[in-house]
């Protein structure tokens, strides 16, 4: 018996020296912090502070009445709003007119899905500066071609009534590239016999074909887009930080950027964890929706 | 074909055509002022193509900051994060689809909660260790608290569980270690999980801005695009040029990479997007 408990002994060994370094480090650096995040939203402490206080729930109804809390709860949800839409509108149709020309330019129809998807694999935060130089007030091009064409330019960047929606644009920009890839793969995994019959039934042309057939086969796809874009903008902070501070006035201000604010530029380390808390909550349930979606897209298939 | 088809498709290549040119429009206008003499910039007008070619716009890009010092603390961070992720992540996912344990049903349910956790809300309490630590401003700051890669443990292990056990146990027969079981024959056989994971990896992390914003305040240890924006916030409004020329070398990189392997690269991102 001597030896199989050794053997059994040593495979133990094994299993830990495989296993157990990666379930340290998971523990260590995204359970134990999760844990403590959420410890840390009840009170009152500061970084550097020796001590703090238990406040309950201050901090959430801080980031809930105050002005400022609150401004960076309903842009965020705005520019998730103005996001959602506009990437996922233009992405179906550019993947609808690259999977059409696909068939008979083939060349020229990946030449453009490569630069449709250009943004995506940029650094965001170079492109922010181009952006910036683009929509300059006085030297940027936007400006000066809406001038050649008569019209007056804006502030874009710091127009408070304007900037989140620029800021949003700018979202749509960098995200329509990904969303077109995930409708491209779900346009090809239609079968062409559903179109052979719909026209049978006379269902032959242009929009005939796309009610009938592609756009309730791209169902799931489209739930499945519109969750993951979701997320993303959900945690929008590179153009924010890079263009605006969420200035003027808070007008540009989101959830991760008010978290990066409050926790990293004043220290306030209780008030930034139930920020991050509140953010933690809806990326839970935007990331289990998009389990539940990626699940019935698979059985659906 | 009927003419209407025919309008149909010239019809759908021009707005296929604007609307690529509107999504190229920063690419082009990084570029076009990057290569661009100082007063042609400050002329207000339309023209995407200067005069004349400044390329000295690039080569004070490097001598007004240490732009190369960015790049090569993009390199050291990215692969110091990579190199770590796949050290932890390969002989977990391994032990998860391969071997049979008592934890196991532990380890993959923290698997599966940690792809819940998107890194922004870890970030203060990592912050407060490595400020106990007195780690503040170091590469170690920058790499660590990334090498816990949960997606990477599932990808791997996803791949790992397709592959037949037979082939395992007949490496066992031949007298291998598991270690080396690992590191000889499965991680080899991973290699598409691997480069599809190892672009999601350094694209995030050469693009990342929130963490070195946090833990980083000295400049030579600014990533690149710290280090632009760095570049940004010092110059007076007179250098667009070479600060155009700045943000054009740090995003070419990840522009090549692409472009030279496209598939690859899009499967990558893809992959990662699912994480959120």
């Amino acid at each position: 018996m001597r030896p199989l408990l050794t053997r059994a002994w040593r495979e133990t060994v094994t299993d830990m020296w495989l296993a157990g370094p990666a379930t340290l480090a998971m523990l260590v650096l995204i359970f134990i912090p999760v844990g403590i995040v959420a410890i840390l939203s009840v009170t009152d402490y500061q970084f550097g502070a020796r001590s703090f206080r238990w406040v309950g729930v201050d901090n959430y109804v801080t980031l809930f009445t105050d002005p400022i809390g609150r401004r960076a709860l309903v842009n965020t949800l705005i520019y998730v709003a103005v996001v959602i839409p506009f990437s996922m509108g233009l992405a179906l149709a550019v993947a609808l007119g690259l999977h059409r020309l696909a068939a008979w330019w083939p060349w020229l129809s990946s030449l453009l899905r490569a630069a449709y998807f250009l943004p995506v694999a940029a650094t965001l935060v170079a492109m922010a500066i181009a952006w910036q130089m683009l929509l300059h007030p006085n030297i940027g091009l936007v400006n000066s071609t809406l001038a050649a064409i008569g019209l007056p330019g804006r502030d874009w960047l710091s127009d408070r009534g304007l900037v989140l929606y620029t800021l949003a644009a700018i979202g749509i920009w960098q995200t329509v590239g990904y969303n077109m890839v995930l409708f491209l793969a779900g346009l090809s995994a239609i079968p062409q016999h559903l179109y052979d019959a719909a026209a049978v039934d006379g269902a032959d042309r242009g929009w005939d074909r796309f009610w009938t057939v592609t756009w309730p086969m791209l169902g799931p796809t489209t739930l499945f887009v519109a969750v993951i874009t979701a997320t993303n903008a959900f945690q929008v902070f590179e153009t924010v930080a890079t263009l605006t501070r969420g200035g003027p006035a808070f007008a540009s201000d989101t959830l991760v950027y008010a978290l990066y604010r409050e926790g990293f530029v004043y220290f306030k380390a209780g008030y930034a964890s139930a920020i991050t808390m509140v953010f933690f909550v809806v990326v839970v349930v935007l990331t289990l929706l998009q389990f539940r979606v990626l699940e019935r897209r698979v059985h659906y298939r | 074909m009927r003419p209407g088809a025919v309008i149909g498709r010239a019809a759908a290549v021009t707005l296929l055509l604007l609307g690529a040119a509107v999504i190229l429009l920063p690419f082009l206008w990084m570029l076009s002022l990057s290569l661009k003499p100082a007063d042609e910039i400050f002329t207000p007008g339309v023209d995407l193509l200067p005069s004349r070619l400044e390329w000295s716009n690039y080569v004070r890009a490097f001598s007004e900051v240490d732009l190369a010092r960015y790049l090569l603390n993009g390199v050291i961070v990215c692969a110091g994060i990579l190199v770590f992720q796949i050290l932890f992540a390969v002989p977990c996912a391994y032990a998860l689809a391969q071997r049979r344990f008592k934890a196991r049903t532990f380890v993959f349910g923290l698997v599966l909660a940690g792809l819940l956790v998107p890194f922004h809300v870890t970030a203060i309490p990592i912050f407060l260790g490595l400020a106990q630590l007195k780690l503040l401003n170091t590469y170690t700051a920058l790499i660590v608290p990334f090498v816990a890669s949960v997606f990477g443990i599932f990808l791997f292990r996803q791949y790992f569980a397709q592959l037949p056990a037979d082939l395992f146990e007949a490496a066992r027969v031949d007298g291998l270690s598991e270690t080396a079981i690992v590191w000889r024959i499965a991680f080899p056989l991973a290699f598409p999980a691997a480069t599809a994971f190892a672009i999601f990896s350094v694209t995030a992390h050469w693009n990342d801005l929130f963490w070195p914003l946090i833990v980083t305040s000295d400049p030579s240890l600014a990533t690149p695009p710290r280090g632009i924006v760095y570049f940004r916030d010092e110059e007076a409004g007179d250098d667009l040029g070479p600060l155009m020329a700045g943000a054009a070398v740090i995003t070419a990189p990840l522009i090549i990479g692409f472009l030279l392997a496209q598939r690859k690269f899009t499967q990558g991102i893809a992959f990662g997007g699912l994480q959120g």
